[in-house]
């Protein structure tokens, strides 16, 4: 690695950090592995008996969403380890059981995909779901891995509360570590089998809804708000109080905007009203975060230590609110999901959701951490070549991702209108659908942007194994001067810390 | 600094998110002991597996202005009526198959999944199997080869053989039409299910 990225300095880095890149890299790998699969499975709508009963589109598409699930997981876990020490004041604790934790982690994961792709499917029977596939969309990873994530997650969840409670509590900290008990519970709830559909579906969403529009959503907002004192000097007292609020509102509209998933599953009627309503009101925290965000950017006249960072957590801010907040929006009230329910319009929600909400804050993250690892230098204005590949992989991600998302939206809407409404939703119906020619054109759009996208990954790796490889000048500081102000004993985020304890 | 002003408190807001979040999720766990009774195998919405042994359909609803299935006479699948250990060991059988085939990364099962073949909500009622007599022997011939069976409707786009055994097809067909007697609130709406007798 250091052949061709030049030099790495990771004596500067903290031990948390040295852990935190090496979940970055992997995370870059599965990332690149995302889109790769992404691509292929996307050929197939277009040339059905590309790679046929060889490496089918289940095979293609279940390694393209676990590869997702799998680096932005660890981009999080990275980034966790990359501001605790700071956040904390003291050295992170455990920090051996955690590189054994990264290791084990990987090497499952390694042999879980190689499972994906050369055995692929087993006989129905319980051995297959505990040694090959779970066959439940997302977490499909055997049962095997699932125990093995879970106690990998435990020792994480050990390390970083201990180096909290050794060190010290502050309202970002408590907000983390509070979320991070209630993020790894919840994936306990995607770990059994049942006959029952319905049963099965119900606890389904638990996982993936608290995840993405409850958890990961809060995750985030701590790490986002960590990220605005880095990158921005934003104040400390600030951030807390906007994530406070953030939590509210986002758990107030979240925890039962997971109702928006109980409409056609067999759950009961009333959840029609509670989903749709509670649903209906997630965009309103996704909108506190992007005036947040603006706001902070504006008042620091866009002067940052960290000009790619601070580009990529503007796009979090935006692609959570379109993604999330508006795409999310157009189809969660149940008049309108009755006919957009499991068409190309989930996917293309899906997509820009995934990317606007969780890729770019993770790719923020990892140029925070490439700028420190060449020995903490200068990324703001005037970078050398004038920035372009990070300038140009922004760009192209960006158009690849929406462009997809446009592609899909119109294949959603006209397979709600021929499949779902006039044809019923039958085998013939759906392939009505699939056979318009508005819809194949859709699906060629999508493979047009999604190499557009797939360059703006290779773009974006070629970049961050080059950026300030040459550079002379140090970091430019920002940092206001009350960013550590609430480590006082005293202050409010001191309380915060005590009840997670 | 605003910290004068209530409004802007630290405080208030940590006390807000706190209050907020615990009350939300007590809600949620109120309504999942609610749901969870609703819909065990054998209430209305979600009937017992034994339903397997009677005839299903799915008709508009007039009082619910919505789809509904509707749970008719004896039919036993594959000729034979089953106990409802039996039934509930056919069934788990299928779904067993279903999750270790990963079917859900091609299809989708009371809407959630992929998009790349039909919804399967229905599939034990879909028209395209033609009438009672012969259906469940095409899904099974179906299921067990589909590549010789595909129908595509002029896409080129077939089902891989997955290596399914009888057995295996046998509890398949069995989840599909226990599946298609839940009650989905009316989902999909304007489905025509293929003409039964009786
Ligand atoms: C690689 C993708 C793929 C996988 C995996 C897959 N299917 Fe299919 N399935 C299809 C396609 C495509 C069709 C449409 C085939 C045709 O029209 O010839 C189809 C058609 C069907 C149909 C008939 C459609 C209907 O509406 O009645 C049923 C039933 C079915 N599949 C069940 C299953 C089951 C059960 C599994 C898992 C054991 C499964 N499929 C796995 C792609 C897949
Ligand atoms: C960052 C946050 C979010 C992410 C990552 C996300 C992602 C997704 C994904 C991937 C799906 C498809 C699931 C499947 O495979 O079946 C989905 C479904 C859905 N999402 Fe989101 N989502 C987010 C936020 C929201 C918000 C805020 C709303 C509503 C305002 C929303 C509304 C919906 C609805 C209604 C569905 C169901 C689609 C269907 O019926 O098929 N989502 N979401
Ligand atoms: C190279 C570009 C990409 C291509 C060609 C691509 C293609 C696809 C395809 C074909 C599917 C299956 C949809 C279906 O079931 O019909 C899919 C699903 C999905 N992809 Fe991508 N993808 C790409 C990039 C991405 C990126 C960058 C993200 C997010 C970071 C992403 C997130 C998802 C998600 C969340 C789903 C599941 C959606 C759902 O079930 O509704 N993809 N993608
Ligand atoms: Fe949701």
């Amino acid at each position: 690695m250091t052949a061709i990225a030049g030099k790495l300095d990771s004596k500067i880095l903290n031990g948390g950090q040295k852990l935190a890149v090496k979940y970055f890299m992997v995370a870059i790998v599965l990332f690149v592995a995302q889109v790769a699969f992404g691509l292929i499975a996307g050929l197939q709508y277009i040339f059905p008996s590309l790679f046929y009963e060889m490496l089918d589109f289940n095979v293609n598409r279940m390694v393209h969403i676990n590869a997702m699930v799998v680096w932005m997981l660890y981009g999080f876990i990275g980034a966790v380890y990359w501001l605790v020490e700071d956040e904390s004041g003291r050295e992170v604790v455990g920090l051996k059981l955690g590189n054994i934790a990264f290791y084990v982690l990987t090497a499952a994961v390694t042999v879980v995909v190689i499972v994906y792709l050369f055995v692929q499917t087993g006989p129905g029977t319980h051995k297959t779901l505990w040694l090959i596939n779970e066959g439940r969309e997302y977490i499909e990873a055997p049962r095997w891995a699932d125990i093995g994530i879970v106690v990998v997650i435990l020792v994480f969840f050990y390390n970083i509360s201990m180096t909290f409670m050794k060190g010290r509590w502050s309202g970002i900290s408590g907000v983390l570590v509070l979320d991070l008990v209630a993020l790894a519970g919840i994936y306990l709830c995607g770990m059994f089998f049942t006959t029952n559909v319905s049963i099965d579906q119900y606890w389904w969403w638990w996982v993936i809804h608290l995840w993405v529009e409850a958890t990961w959503e809060v995750l985030v907002g701590c790490i986002m708000a960590w990220g605005l004192m880095k990158t921005l000097g934003a104040r400390r007292k600030i951030v807390t109080t906007w994530l406070y609020i953030e939590v509210g509102l986002m758990f107030g509209s979240g925890i039962l905007g997971l109702g928006h998933h109980y409409f056609w599953i067999g759950t009961p009627e009333y959840w029609l009203s509670i989903g749709g309503f509670f649903s209906a009101l997630e965009p309103i925290p996704l909108v506190a975060m992007v005036v947040h965000a603006v706001y902070d950017s504006g008042v620091h006249r866009f002067k940052s230590t960290n000009h790619p960072a601070l580009a990529w957590l503007i796009a979090h801010a935006f692609g959570n609110f379109f993604g999330a907040g508006v795409w999310g929006f157009m189809h969660t009230l149940p008049q309108i999901n009755l006919y957009t329910h499991g068409t190309q319009w989930s996917a293309s929600h899906g997509h820009l959701a995934f990317f606007g909400a969780y890729a770019t804050i993770n790719i923020a993250f990892f140029y925070l951490a490439m700028q420190k690892w060449r020995g903490n230098v200068w990324m703001s204005a005037g970078l050398a070549d004038n920035g372009w590949k990070w300038k140009w992989s922004l760009g192209l991600l960006n158009t690849g991702v929406v462009g997809m998302t446009i592609a899909l939206l119109i294949a959603g809407y006209e397979q709600s209108f021929i499949e779902r409404a006039m044809g019923g939703s039958t085998w013939q119906a759906y392939f009505e659908g699939q056979m318009h020619p508005w819809y194949i054109q859709a699906m060629q759009w999508r493979v047009v942007f999604g190499i557009v996208t797939v360059l703006g990954v290779v773009l974006l790796v070629w970049d961050l194994l080059t950026i300030g490889r040459k550079e002379a000048r140090t970091a430019a500081v920002l940092e206001s001067p009350d960013t550590k102000e609430s480590f006082k004993p005293s202050s409010t985020g001191a309380a915060a810390g005590a009840s997670a304890g | 600094m605003a910290s004068s002003t209530w409004w802007s408190s630290e405080d208030l807001w940590r006390k807000f998110a706190i209050w907020v979040t615990a009350i939300m999720f007590l809600v949620l766990i109120i309504l999942t002991f609610d749901s969870v009774s609703e819909i065990k195998s054998g209430t209305d919405r979600v009937p017992p597996y034994s339903v397997i042994n009677q005839r299903i359909d799915y008709t508009f609803d007039e009082t619910r202005n919505r789809m509904a299935p509707i749970i008719g006479s004896e039919a036993p699948l594959f000729g034979a009526a089953l106990t409802t250990e039996q039934a509930e060991e056919l069934v788990t059988k299928g779904k067993l198959t279903i999750q270790a085939k990963n079917c859900i990364n091609c299809h989708t099962l009371l809407g959630n999944g992929s998009y790349y073949a039909p919804d399967l909500t229905k599939a034990w009622l879909d028209p395209a199997w033609g009438s009672e007599a012969i259906r469940e022997q095409l899904m099974i011939g179906f299921l067990m080869n589909p590549s010789a069976n595909a129908r595509t409707f002029g896409s080129g786009r077939k089902m891989p053989n997955l290596g399914i055994t009888e057995e295996e097809a046998k509890g398949i067909v069995a989840f599909l039409k226990w599946m298609s007697a839940i009650d989905t609130n009316g989902f999909p709406h304007n489905f025509q299910p293929m003409k039964q007798g009786g």
